[in-house]
Order: structure tokens, then C-alpha cells, then sequence
């Protein structure tokens, strides 16, 4: 009987969690229609005039996307804190902070992921030009997993708060900034044709260094709420 | 050497050694923050010539940039105090972490009013959504959360420790905010003192702002200390050494 | 090391480990480290000290049994025990080292059981321990559908955990630790919701446990029926 590897038990993690999310998948889809919705908010508040929303559109997507995001936080630790299993995870020999990112990177592919295929529908939708489409992409892909990890950390630390919902959002949104800053920026500079990639490359950046901080902090934060 | 400051970190962070020290010391951060403001002041405000693009109006930068400066600095000094408390679980150190809060938001905000004054009669706006100004608002947001979490939670060493890790992860961001403000390049005038080179106004308008920071440091240290002490009461409440103190 | 059962004496196993010296340099035999062991533990809750300059150590085949009035702190302690609680002061070791040293090798020999069942609602009993085994060692589909047998839940263990009644699931959240052939069982409250064919079972299941080799500690309101095992007991005031 030997004892298991990371990557297997990363694996089986991901392999339960998705099960878990099939098992009701409709719920999945609550903070894309959510992004959708508050994207759908803006031209109904302003105007319709094409030359307004063309100017809004990178803002606007990345400000629904923020907000989904924090919206698909909820999903993220609170079933397993409330059920025991993240009891189980604390007490396995896997390392925590591992485990966690295999659950972070589990949410995104069904949260973050499919944000990014539908933006362009509503890029679209504002007007956006064609060109600027795909670096868009390209930033919501390098720019959602971020704002997940920093998301996971908030939510690691308000785990154990009984209506944590808005204390959630008011850590995460200050400290997703940098990420949405960058990240518009980077669509904005594609739509108006010029060169988008170096707000690509700091998107980049912090996507990296979310990545090596982030688990050990969401970790830290699981233990302190579990204890 | 070393060795002499370790046994005075010890012996600080015991809660009695400390509110005696901090009692002690009070008097003297209060009097000598009071003298370097007052001597500053009058510096900053008669001494110091007239811009000659923003005339008098540019005398607010005396009361800004100290704020602006000491609300990052307060960040900071509760990040690395929240981190010891953390990682040595010292209680005194969470303490000084919570004392920080307050003080910093309160720092932040003046920034942003004094920011606000300066900004009218120089762009004619009472706010203007430049980055410098814009991320002290984050950072002002970045307090609040902090004290927000605090209050959530009722088990008090689950407080310290959360918002500790709290502390720790929003001061990583901290650079990276002010690193997009030198991205941003912004109407907001460029940062008036930069250690490299050579500073962008003339030394008759400096020393007084620098001055400035240095009596606002102070000025934190006394307020500190007098917080800390009231922190550690209560904490402690229940301790024998506070008999003492109470009857003294 | 292996955890297969094998016949072990009741009395506390005479344990030869090299200790390294403080200076690193001689290698010393010591004798009897306590497999597991708890010094000065004190922990409060608020202003609350719920015990302080608590001690026990236990070996191989010992049940260390917490007792005590509700809100005495028995679940806190239990979850000090297992590494998920800080205790303001003291240490627990396993086999002589702080388990905070070494998380790993203590998590790999220990397994919980607190009030929470721990399992997801929405899977099968089965997903549920294929998940917790897979994380825990490698193992074969037998290893699943026998620790289901031995508490009797093989006819509803492709249900989803949620129709399961209350005892059930409880029976379920213990064929993991059975499946897991973890060395150290952390139990809180192992009797609740179970009926006296399912305490008859747990008791009996303990008692394989202890005289295989393994340790428990069981926070239990009432009596503990052992056959086997020495039952060292605590009580919380």
C-alpha cells in the first residue's frame, strides 16, 4: 500500500468536484447568465447610441466579469466548509494549499472559461470592433483565473462568516483592481487599433504570481477558519 | 548586539513591560511630533516662496503628501505586525495590527480630502479620477475591508488571524497599485519627491514637507502607542497586572 | 510502513527509535516514545479557558476515551488532537514529534470523524470513499465494498448520500476510517444517530482496530464497551 502522489490526488479531486457540479449543472450557468445580465444592465441605464457603448465596451465587460466573478465565488468553499469535506482535505496528506488550487482551477474551467467564450456576444453586442475581439480574449483568459485565486483568498478567509456574501465582495473588489485596470486597458488599446500586449504581458505577470501566492494563502486562511 | 535586541523584542512583547514602556514613551513622541509640525508648518505655510504656476494653492502638498505617505506607511507597519503576530503568535503584535487600522483610514482620508482641496482651484474639479488619488480610494477601501473583517468574527484569535493574512496579502498589492500609477500617466502631477534624481521643486519648498513626514510619524507613534495601551487593557482585562496599573 | 493488521501486544509496545541528539552528532536508543502523546495542552475559547496543563499518552491498541459534560470542550479537544485546532500552549506528538513538524507523515496515520459527516450529498457512498481513499493510498475497488459490508450499508451505498438517513450516513462516514486502515482514529461522538445494532457494530469494529495495532480516541457521553483494547480514560471538568 503506498501512498499517493499530488498530481493523482489533485487529479480525483478534480475528477469529484466536477461530479459534484454535474450532478446540477444548471447552477453552473448562474454567473454567466449573471454576466450577461449586468452587461445587458448598462446600455438599458445610458443608451443605446453605438458610439456611447463602443466607448463603454471594455469597461463594461470587464466590470461584469469582476462582478460574476465574485458572484461565482459563493460556489467555491462554502458547500465543502458546511458539509465537513474540507475538514477531510485539511486533515489528508495532501498539502492544503495544492488541493485548494485544484479546486480553484476546477472553478474556473466552469465558471471562468465560459466567460471568456461568451464575451465576445456582448463585446459584440457594444460595438466592439472585430480586431479587438480576440485580445480581449486573450486578456479574460489571463485575467479570470486571477481575479478566481485573489477571489479564492477572500473567500478562504470569510468561510466561516454566517452571511459573508457582501464582506466577500468588499475584500475581493479592492484587490481585483490592478487585474480589471490591466485588463480593460489592454481591450480598450485593441479596440482603438493600437498594440495591446503590454498590458498583456502585466496581465501575465500577475496571473503568475496570484498563482504561486494565492493557494498558500487561501490555505492559511482554510485553517484559520476551520479552527 | 543582535542578541541585546532580541531580549528587548522579547521583553516588549510581554503585554506589562509593554503599556509601562509605551506609557513612558508617550509624552515624548506627542511633544517632539507637536515641535517638528509647528516648525514645518510655519516653514511650509510663510517661509516657503510661492509656486510660480499654482501660487499659494500649492501649499495644501504640506498636508497631502505626509498623509498620502503615512496612510501607505501605517499599511505597511500593520502588514509587518500582523505578519509577527502571525508567524510567532505574539499577541501584542495583533494588537498593534488592529491599533494600526484606524489611525491609517483615518491618514487615507485626509489624503484624499486635502487631494480634493488641492484639486479645485488647481483643475477646477473637486475630484478628478486620476490614478494617484484614485488608489489611495483603494487603499481607503483596502482599511475598511480590513476592519470589516475584523468586527465579523467574534472568536477573537480567529480575528487576529484572519485579518493578519488579510494584512499580508493586500500589502503585496500595495506596490502593485502604486506601480499603476506610474503606468497610468495621468493628469494628476507626477510624484513630487522621488528618492532618485532630482526632486521637482526647489529645497526652500522641500525640507518643510519632508519635515512634515517626519512630525506626522510622530504624530502616528504617539496615537499609536496611546491605542495600543487601550488595546492591551481591554485584552487583558482579565490579567492581575492590570490591577496594579488600575490602582498606580 | 505498513498498516496491514497483525497481532500486537496489549500492553504499550516497547519502541526502539533513534532519537539524534540535540547537537546532531550522537545517535541515541531510546525506549517506550509514546506513539501518541499530548504535553500541557491548553486552550481557550474567548474568554474562556477550557482546559489547561492537559497530558495523556497512548500506544498501540489503547483507546483513550474523553468524557465529559456538554460544552466541556471535547470536540475543541479532539480537534486539537487531530491538527485542525491551535492550542494556545502545549504540543501533541506522534511517535515523539510535534505533529506540526510533520503534517504529513501524522495526516497519512490519522483519520477523522467529527460531528459532520464529511461526505459530499450529492455522490454515492461509493464516489464518497473512492474519493477519500484515492486521496489517502492507492487501493483496489474490494477494499470499498468491504469496509461498506462490514457496516452494513452495501444496499443503499450507490444512493446518493442525501436519502440516506441520519444513521446510514453516519455508518458510512465510518467505513471510511475502515477503508483507510488509518493507524489513529479521531472520533467524536462515533454513537449518535445509530441504533444498538449499529452501536454493537462500531464497538466491534473498535475493538478489530485496537487489538490490530491502531489507536483511537472516541469522545463519548456514555459507557465504552471494549472487548479488546486498553481503555484509557479522560475527563474534562
Amino acid at each position: 500500500m503506498e501512498n499517493v502522489g499530488i498530481f493523482t490526488a489533485a487529479a480525483r479531486l478534480v475528477e469529484r468536484d466536477l461530479k459534484v457540479i454535474f450532478r446540477h449543472v444548471s447552477e453552473a450557468f448562474n454567473p454567466l447568465v449573471f454576466f450577461v445580465v449586468v452587461a445587458t444592465l448598462f446600455p438599458l441605464a445610458t443608451s443605446p447610441d453605438a458610439a456611447l457603448l463602443r466607448d463603454m465596451a471594455p469597461g463594461v465587460v470587464w466590470v461584469a466579469a469582476l462582478l460574476s466573478s465574485t458572484l461565482a465565488l459563493d460556489s467555491l468553499f462554502k458547500a465543502d466548509m458546511d458539509d465537513g469535506t474540507m475538514e477531510q482535505l485539511a486533515l489528508s496528506p495532501q498539502p492544503l494549499a495544492w488541493l485548494l488550487l485544484a479546486k480553484i482551477v476546477t472553478h474556473w474551467v466552469v465558471s471562468g472559461l465560459p466567460l471568456v467564450l461568451i464575451a465576445p456576444l456582448v463585446a459584440r453586442g457594444f460595438f466592439l470592433p472585430t480586431e479587438a475581439i480576440l485580445p480581449m480574449m486573450a486578456a479574460l483568459a489571463l485575467g479570470t483565473p486571477t481575479l478566481s485565486l485573489i477571489g479564492a483568498v477572500g473567500a478562504a478567509l470569510t468561510a466561516g462568516v454566517r452571511r459573508g456574501g457582501a464582506l466577500l465582495s468588499l475584500l475581493v473588489l479592492p484587490l481585483s483592481l490592478p487585474t480589471m485596470i490591466f485588463g480593460a486597458r489592454a481591450t480598450d488599446l485593441a479596440g482603438l487599433g493600437e498594440d495591446p500586449s503590454g498590458p498583456l504581458y502585466l496581465l501575465a505577470a500577475l496571473l503568475f504570481l496570484t498563482l504561486s501566492l494565492a493557494p498558500l494563502a487561501a490555505a492559511a486562511a482554510i485553517r484559520i477558519s476551520l479552527d | 548586539m543582535w542578541k541585546a535586541f532580541v531580549r528587548w523584542f522579547h521583553r516588549m512583547a510581554s503585554p506589562p513591560h509593554f503599556y509601562a514602556a509605551a506609557t513612558r514613551w508617550t509624552p515624548w513622541f506627542f511633544w517632539s511630533a507637536l515641535i517638528v509640525i509647528a516648525i514645518c508648518a510655519y516653514g511650509g505655510l510663510v517661509l516657503a516662496p510661492a509656486d510660480y504656476q499654482q501660487g499659494d494653492g500649492f501649499r495644501i502638498i504640506y498636508a497631502h503628501v505626509p498623509s498620502a505617505w503615512m496612510s501607505l506607511f501605517i499599511y505597511v507597519n500593520m502588514a509587518i505586525a500582523a505578519a509577527i503576530g502571525l508567524i510567532w503568535r505574539i499577541k501584542l503584535a495583533h494588537a498593534v495590527a488592529a491599533s494600526c487600522a484606524p489611525i491609517g483610514a483615518s491618514f487615507t482620508f485626509l489624503a484624499l480630502a486635502t487631494g480634493s482641496i488641492w484639486g479645485k482651484p488647481m483643475w477646477g474639479t473637486w475630484w478628478v479620477w486620476d490614478a494617484r488619488l484614485t488608489s489611495e480610494l483603494i487603499l481607503l477601501f483596502l482599511y475598511i475591508g480590513y476592519m470589516a473583517l475584523r468586527s465579523a468574527m467574534e472568536e477573537p484569535s480567529r480575528a487576529d488571524r484572519a485579518s493578519a493574512v488579510l494584512a499580508i496579502v493586500g500589502v503585496v498589492n500595495v506596490p502593485i497599485i502604486h506601480y499603476s500609477v506610474v503606468w497610468w500617466n495621468t493628469l494628476h502631477q507626477g510624484p513630487t519627491v522621488s528618492k532618485i534624481g532630482e526632486p521637482s521643486i526647489t529645497w526652500e519648498m522641500l525640507w518643510p514637507m519632508l519635515g512634515m513626514m517626519v512630525g506626522f510619524m510622530l504624530f502616528f507613534g504617539a496615537i499609536l502607542l496611546t491605542r495600543v495601551r487601550a488595546e492591551v487593557l481591554a485584552r487583558e482585562r482579565n490579567a492581575k497586572w492590570i490591577e496594579e496599573v488600575a490602582v498606580s | 510502513m505498513p498498516l496491514e493488521y497483525a497481532p500486537a501486544h496489549l500492553e504499550s509496545v516497547l519502541k526502539r527509535v533513534c532519537v539524534r541528539h540535540a547537537k546532531g552528532q550522537v545517535l541515541q536508543e531510546q525506549e517506550s516514545i509514546p506513539r501518541f502523546s499530548a504535553h500541557e495542552l491548553e486552550l481557550w475559547r474567548g474568554d474562556r479557558c477550557l482546559f489547561s496543563n492537559l497530558a495523556f499518552a497512548i500506544g498501540e491498541g489503547d483507546c483513550l476515551h474523553v468524557t465529559g459534560p456538554n460544552g466541556c470542550g471535547k470536540t475543541s479537544l479532539l480537534r486539537v488532537l487531530s491538527g485542525m485546532s491551535l492550542a494556545e500552549s502545549g504540543e501533541v506528538r506522534w511517535d515523539g514529534t510535534r505533529i506540526e513538524r510533520d503534517r504529513g507523515t501524522f495526516n497519512q496515520a490519522v483519520f477523522y470523524v467529527g460531528h459532520r459527516e464529511g461526505l459530499k450529498a450529492h455522490l454515492s457512498a461509493v464516489e464518497n470513499l473512492q474519493f477519500d481513499l484515492g486521496i489517502r493510498r492507492s487501493y483496489d475497488q474490494a477494499d470499498i465494498d468491504a469496509a461498506l459490508e462490514r457496516l452494513a450499508v452495501t444496499h443503499c451505498a450507490k444512493l446518493p448520500v442525501r436519502v440516506l438517513s441520519a444513521g446510514q450516513k453516519r455508518r458510512v462516514a465510518l467505513a471510511r476510517a475502515v477503508a483507510a486502515r488509518s493507524r489513529l482514529w479521531i472520533l467524536d461522538e462515533p454513537f449518535t444517530n445509530l441504533d444498538v445494532a449499529g452501536r454493537d457494530l462500531i464497538s466491534h469494529l473498535l475493538d478489530d482496530h485496537l487489538s490490530g495495532g491502531g489507536l483511537a480516541v472516541v469522545a463519548a457521553h456514555h459507557d465504552l464497551p471494549l472487548r479488546a483494547g486498553r481503555r484509557v480514560p479522560l475527563e474534562i471538568s
